[in-house]
């Protein structure tokens, strides 16, 4: 669709009847049939479509759990068990909805590396990636006031912890916090308008995501090279070529998704999220969901105060900071290759970033004391250095290798020589 | 995707190396005033309803309810379960009804607006020892003995890393009921020396937060008297009410298993249907 003239070529008489009035079959055709992606795409490129896939399954799944669930203090643990129990199928819908949030952000996470490794974000698709940006904060929205919902102690003591971040804030951080829980404290209001307001999201997630699909149909999809198209040569048709692509990660997904929601139901929730909520005892550690680790592990780490700042501030500070740095990222990065394939200094970086994430998540989940704090504080170090530092200047001296003319050139040099050589996880792909 | 994977592993090892250095830092402390609970860690019993294929023992799960109604409903409720879910016990309508029979429940206002009290009906949910939590902190030397309705799903030792990775592939989910029959089992052991055990509770290396708790050790061996053969004895009570407990939490969890085998066969029959269309399509596009 880059270049905005259309292929569809109405031929029955209903067709061009529509076509005269609503072009809606035009505007499909031209963004899921013919609408060129480049022929080099790899499975890390299905994330997009599963995502989609997830949004809507976590919409359909949560509008029935909406009709048995009660948000009162009162009813809900109650009534989220009466839909475990007692409502037809209502544990697998449960289950496909708790373990779905997972999978939602597993998949994100993934979609978010993907766009980091192959340098997705830089000109011209900055829009693109800064609304990818806010779909990712309004997930985190999304899942969090979802966790509140069955009103468990995870619920509840989290709900207090997060909320009770924005009393960091000098002057509106009281009144912000009192506004978000109706109150004082979490009580009846803060479930209500949680309930609402996670009901709300999902919506305006999938607002975004139509902007986000436009900008991605505006400039087209990135690929492994990082070299734009250039010539027909170097693309498919969308339909059948990545359909049937994404279709095969998305059911390779499925499988994965199904094995937890069948066999690890409870593998990523929290035991104590099955005791209902007591405003009197506060559990031994209170942790978030997995997804949320990395962040809370950054928030810990800040245990000193600098200048004015104070340490809680500070920590709050940097977990808002550590989403807010991915709205610059386009800007960060000075490199005027795109792909880390032709980067190996970024490359190595980017492999250390994730195992630093994941090393994180997993700090976040220990308690704040002793060598993990100290961890945590390299840790965050690394994430913020990798962006503030890193980038920009391995931008400026780093050599990078030798860029093809074109994506037709990588591919066929691809499997010219690769047919043997870095042949044997290509092998299935190769023609026998 | 190969260079990904070696990727993915080098990082992996990197983090692990980390995990390692800050779990031995946390090893050192002193056996008499513990600080991270429980002290020991729960053995791993082979339930028959874990695994793909896992399923209730239905005779088992009658046993753990004889243990539920003679000892443990004597402090534990259990207010989320109904007498008719019985049923999936093996029992008969007749054999629930005269089971909720045995129990007289609350009910009303009447017509003429007051209270009474009535045999339990199969939709009647098991009533509760005491009138309210207040009621059972008092009679409990201030420890209300917690609902027993979803107690397999909210107790849990911490796994750690690496094991909780490895319990992915070995489908671990039996958290709640290795910990209930641990705790079980795990009276009567002298504690170390020098540690000092509150007035009033009894010492186990097993309890998830703390190093002794106010119940009394509930089971002996020949305490409740099966009418199937089994043995009498702690280690066969606790398993059977660990897996009786196991499935007033989860119910469902036959039917899941059993769906969730169905969903697998389907979606990996299609996932190969899916990658031989892929690779007819893509034949002739080098990519």
């Amino acid at each position: 669709m880059s270049g905005g003239h259309s292929s569809y070529t109405p031929s029955t008489g209903i067709e061009k009847w529509i076509d005269a009035r609503l072009p809606l079959p035009r505007l499909v055709y031209d963004s899921f049939v013919a609408y060129p992606v480049p022929r080099n795409l790899n499975y890390a490129y299905a994330f997009g479509g599963i995502l989609a896939i997830m949004l809507v399954s976590q919409i359909l799944t949560g509008v029935v759990l909406a009709m048995h669930y009660a948000a009162d203090t009162g009813l809900a643990f109650n009534s989220v068990e009466k839909i475990m129990r007692d409502v037809n199928s209502g544990w697998l819908l449960r289950y496909l909805h708790s373990n779905g949030a997972s999978m939602f952000f597993l998949a994100v996470y993934v979609h978010i590396f993907r766009g980091l490794y192959y340098g997705s974000y830089k000109a011209p698709r900055e829009l693109l990636w800064i609304l990818g940006v806010i779909i990712l904060l309004l997930m985190m929205a999304t899942a969090f006031m979802g966790y509140v919902l069955p009103w468990g102690q995870m619920s509840f003591w989290g709900a207090t912890v997060i909320t009770g971040f924005f009393t960091a804030f000098p002057i509106i951080g009281d009144p912000i916090q009192q506004l978000l829980l109706g109150g004082f404290a979490v009580d009846n209001p803060t479930l209500n308008r949680f309930y609402s307001l996670h009901y709300l999201l999902p919506f305006m997630i999938a607002g975004v995501v139509v902007l986000h699909v436009w900008a991605l149909h505006v400039s087209g999809q990135t690929n492994p090279t990082g070299i734009e198209v250039k010539s027909k040569t170097d693309t498919v048709a969308f339909t059948p070529y990545a359909t049937v692509k994404d279709a095969f990660g998305l059911v390779l997904f499925l499988i994965l998704f199904a094995y937890f929601v069948f066999y690890l139901p409870n593998f990523m929730g929290h035991p104590d999220n099955y005791i209902q909520a007591d405003s009197l005892k506060t559990p031994a550690h209170i942790v978030p969901e997995w997804y949320f680790l990395p962040f809370y592990a950054m928030l810990r780490a800040i245990t000193f105060n600098i200048g004015p700042i104070n340490s809680k501030l500070g920590g709050v500070l940097t977990m808002f900071g550590s989403i807010a740095i991915l709205f610059i990222v386009p800007w960060l990065d000075t490199s005027k290759v795109r792909s880390a394939v032709y980067r190996p200094w970024y490359k190595l970086f980017f492999w250390l970033f994730i195992a630093n994430a994941i090393m994180l998540g997993w700090l976040g989940s220990r308690p704040a004391e002793g060598l993990y704090t100290l961890f945590s504080q390299f840790g965050t170090a690394y994430y913020f250095g990798f962006f503030i530092v890193i980038m920009p200047l391995l931008g400026l001296i780093e050599t990078p290798r030798r860029l093809p003319n074109s994506i037709t050139e990588a591919v066929l040099a691809k499997t010219k020589s690769g047919g043997q050589l870095a042949g044997v996880a290509a092998a299935p792909e190769t023609r026998a | 995707m190969k260079k990904i994977l070696l990727g993915l592993a080098a990082a992996g090892i990197g983090t692990m190396l980390a995990f390692g250095t800050a779990n031995a830092a946390e090893e050192a402390h002193n056996p008499a005033e513990p600080t991270h609970f429980p002290i020991k860690e729960p053995a791993e019993v082979n339930w028959s309803f874990a695994g793909p294929f896992g399923h209730y023992d239905k005779q088992q799960l009658q046993r753990g309810l004889k243990i539920y109604k003679e000892v443990c409903s004597a402090c534990h409720s259990m207010h989320l379960v109904a007498f008719r879910s019985l049923e999936e016990l093996g029992y008969t309508e007749a054999q629930v009804k005269a089971f909720a029979a045995e129990y007289e429940v609350q009910d009303g206002p009447n017509a003429e607006g007051e209270m009474f009290t009535r045999k339990a009906l199969p939709s009647d949910y098991f009533p509760s020892p005491f009138p309210n939590a207040q009621a059972a902190a008092a009679a409990n030397n201030g420890a209300a003995p917690p609902d027993f309705s979803l107690i397999a799903k909210a107790r849990a030792v911490e796994r750690g890393f690496p094991r909780f990775v490895f319990d992915i592939a070995t489908q671990y989910q039996e958290g709640g009921p290795d910990y209930i029959h641990a705790l079980l089992t795990g009276f009567g052991e002298t504690p170390p020396e020098g540690m000092q055990i509150p007035e009033g509770t009894h010492y186990n290396p097993y309890f998830i937060s703390a190093k002794s708790l106010a119940m009394a050790p509930p089971l002996q061996d020949g305490q409740v008297t099966y009418d199937d053969g089994s043995p009498q004895t702690l280690s066969q009570y606790s398993q059977d009410i660990s897996a009786f407990l196991m499935w007033a939490a989860e119910p469902h969890l036959e039917e899941r298993k059993k769906t969730g085998f169905r969903v697998m066969v389907f979606l990996v029959l299609f996932a190969g249907l899916v990658y031989v269309a892929k690779r007819r399509i893509w034949a002739d596009v080098e990519h």
